[in-house]
């Protein structure tokens, strides 16, 4: 089989070949690892931080499967993994200057899971300091570059997972997702990313932004490989008192038809106007949402107008209270004591709170100062109510207009983000024009429900992605509803692999 | 608010993070129209009962492990400047 040839499968396809015997997992291994290589640390299109060495191609002692069990169902499939996972002896920085360098003692659950049946640490992907951003430009280990467009962002926050799946430097990748970081840079990368349901997946071993928001999830090239990484992360971890055992199994999905099935479509999130002098969706990408609703129709589903999630247009802002309240408990670990950079005040060399706030100040990009101050303010004794309780507050009203609204309807349909990948540089300098990227993946977040984006088609050349989300633990439905689409949209995702290519 | 933080913030950042707090405490301002009372807050989206493990004892991570990542250590534990200096 040629190089060209392993790129072009997909992580099932690859699975099935290795277990078949015509495809060494050594081969495969290899030539990831070298495409990997040539877009890691600042070169090529930056999606690496790390990448394993050649001998890692073969698995550590004991890390191989028992033969005759379920496992071993991923043998010998590279895995590209965000940074922001722990993965023991392996650097593990979640985009920060605070972690450089840093080698955690254990691995996540989410990554020894997908390891256990056979999955190869391929590289971690660099990614917006501790998950906080839309863009991949609030990394310390510079940008992630889109691969449909070298000018633009690929998304974020799991920017370099996206990129790397899209760009074929490796057949899927694992991502997280607080408020829209792994279904926003599916969306502007032309790929497929899952977030599950809150406590589908175990949190332990990853480093924490929004504890009550963040979820892994797999982002990949076709649905039926995000069925098969879900398959296999999902389940109780005792090491995370918030995660759930599935009510099922994950089924491959095989549906070809939408018959009877009714897809809602949210007045609030899809309209031409955001709300707050925001332009909205834009033209281009509602054109290929409408064009895609066409296509569900055509494949039987009966597409409901106009539903309502009235508390949408509110969740974007109890989200920026939420989210920020829990980053600044969470980062207050970072502190220069345990693990990370110290550095002392000049100061003051002998003090111990110039030792906090210089390690602070220097390990922290600006992005996340900005939340550790607004989620401080919003904790801060006389503001708690008026913020962080308003906020959850909001966040009951919307998982109610969620449960309403799946009264009426099976599955909610919206554009993933409310445009394609936007210019380097062209949102720095204004934080609430990047917050609105979340507007249509927030409010599912709030209401910890699963949603799926999808590539629909493209708008300026550059993708745009469809959002389908469900009600708790529909992800099977999910993936049958987005298996059917995705066949019939038929989107090409395969030229960004020449762009992935070392010309 | 930065000292709470235990946040350092250089004279040149100030002036940007206090105009670009203010937008967006102006949008987050929003949650401040809806009438919300009686509503309960929700603290966890997904039902969770029995989220407890048993309670029985088991290994920790082993010191030199917890102690390989720390940027100073002495008397096997972790180093700081005295917090009376």
């Amino acid at each position: 089989m040629s190089a060209t040839d392993i790129i072009g499968l997909s992580a099932a396809e690859a699975a099935r070949e290795i277990s078949s015997g015509t495809l060494a997992a050594g081969e495969l291994f290899e030539v990831y690892r070298t495409r990997a290589a040539e877009h890691a640390c600042g070169a090529g299109l930056n999606c690496f931080t790390w990448v394993a060495s050649e001998a890692s191609a073969e698995p550590a002692p004991g890390e191989d499967v028992a033969p005759g069990t379920q496992g071993g169902a991923l043998r010998g499939v590279p895995l590209a993994v965000k940074d922001l996972f722990c993965t023991e002896n392996v650097p593990s920085q979640s985009g920060s200057r605070i972690l450089e360098g840093y080698l955690p003692p254990y691995t996540a659950t989410a990554v020894s899971r997908l390891r256990r049946v056979g999955a190869r640490l391929l590289g971690k992907t660099n990614q917006d300091e501790f998950a906080m951003g839309s863009s991949n430009e609030n990394s310390a280990y510079g940008p992630v570059l889109n691969p449909w467009n070298r000018e633009r962002v690929p998304g974020g926050s799991s920017g370099g997972s996206a990129a790397a799946v899209a760009a074929g430097l490796a057949p899927w990748a694992l991502g997280t997702d607080t408020g829209g970081s792994i279904r926003q840079p599916a969306a502007l990368c032309g790929i497929v990313g899952l977030k599950p349901t809150y406590g589908a997946v175990s949190r332990y071993g990853m480093i924490a932004f929004a504890s009550s928001l963040d979820q892994a999830g797999p982002l990949t090239r076709d649905v039926t490989d995000a069925a098969l990484m879900l398959r296999h992360l999902v389940g109780r971890d005792e090491c995370d008192a918030t995660s759930l055992a599935f009510p099922e199994e994950i089924e491959l999905p095989s549906a070809e038809r939408l018959d009877g099935i009714r897809l809602g479509v949210p007045e609030e999130l899809t309209g031409g106007s955001a709300g707050d002098g925001s332009e909205g969706i834009e033209a281009g990408v509602l054109d290929a949402f409408r064009a895609a609703l066409r296509r569900a129709e055509e494949l039987g589903a009966e597409i409901v107008e106009s539903i309502h999630l009235p508390h949408a247009p509110h969740a974007l802002a109890a989200y920026y209270v939420l989210a920020p309240a829990e980053a600044s408990s969470n980062l207050a670990r970072f502190d220069g004591v345990r693990y990370g950079l110290r550095k002392m005040d000049p100061a003051h060399p002998g003090d111990l709170l110039g030792m906090y706030t210089r390690t602070r100040h220097d390990g922290f990009g600006a992005e996340v100062k900005r939340r550790i101050m607004l989620g401080t303010y919003a904790l801060s004794s006389g503001y708690y109510d008026a913020y962080y309780g308003r906020a959850q507050r909001v966040r009951t009203k919307i998982a109610e207009d969620f449960h309403t609204a799946f009264d009426q309807v099976d599955l909610i349909v919206t554009p993933t983000a409310p445009t394609v990948a936007f210019k380097l540089g062209e949102k720095t300098e204004d934080p609430l024009a990047m917050y609105l990227n979340d507007y249509c993946t927030v409010p599912m977040s709030l209401a910890g429900i699963p949603a799926i984006s999808i590539p629909c088609g493209l708008s300026d050349g550059l993708p745009v992605g469809l959002q389908i989300a469900g009600p708790a633990f529909s992800e099977n439905r999910l993936l049958e509803a987005a298996h059917a689409l995705e066949r019939a949209l038929g989107f090409d995702g395969s030229p960004t692999r020449v762009n992935g290519t070392t010309a | 608010m930065a000292r709470l933080a235990r946040l350092q913030l250089s004279e040149e950042e100030l002036e940007p993070m206090a105009r670009e707090l203010s937008a967006v405490l102006d949008h987050i301002a929003k949650i401040g129209e809806l009438d919300l009372q009686d509503v309960a807050p929700t603290t966890h989206v997904v039902e969770v009962t029995d989220g407890l493990r048993a309670d029985e004892p088991r290994a920790s991570l082993p010191r030199e492990l917890a102690l390989a990542q720390a940027p100073a250590v002495s008397d096997e534990g972790f180093s700081v400047p005295s917090p009376q200096a």
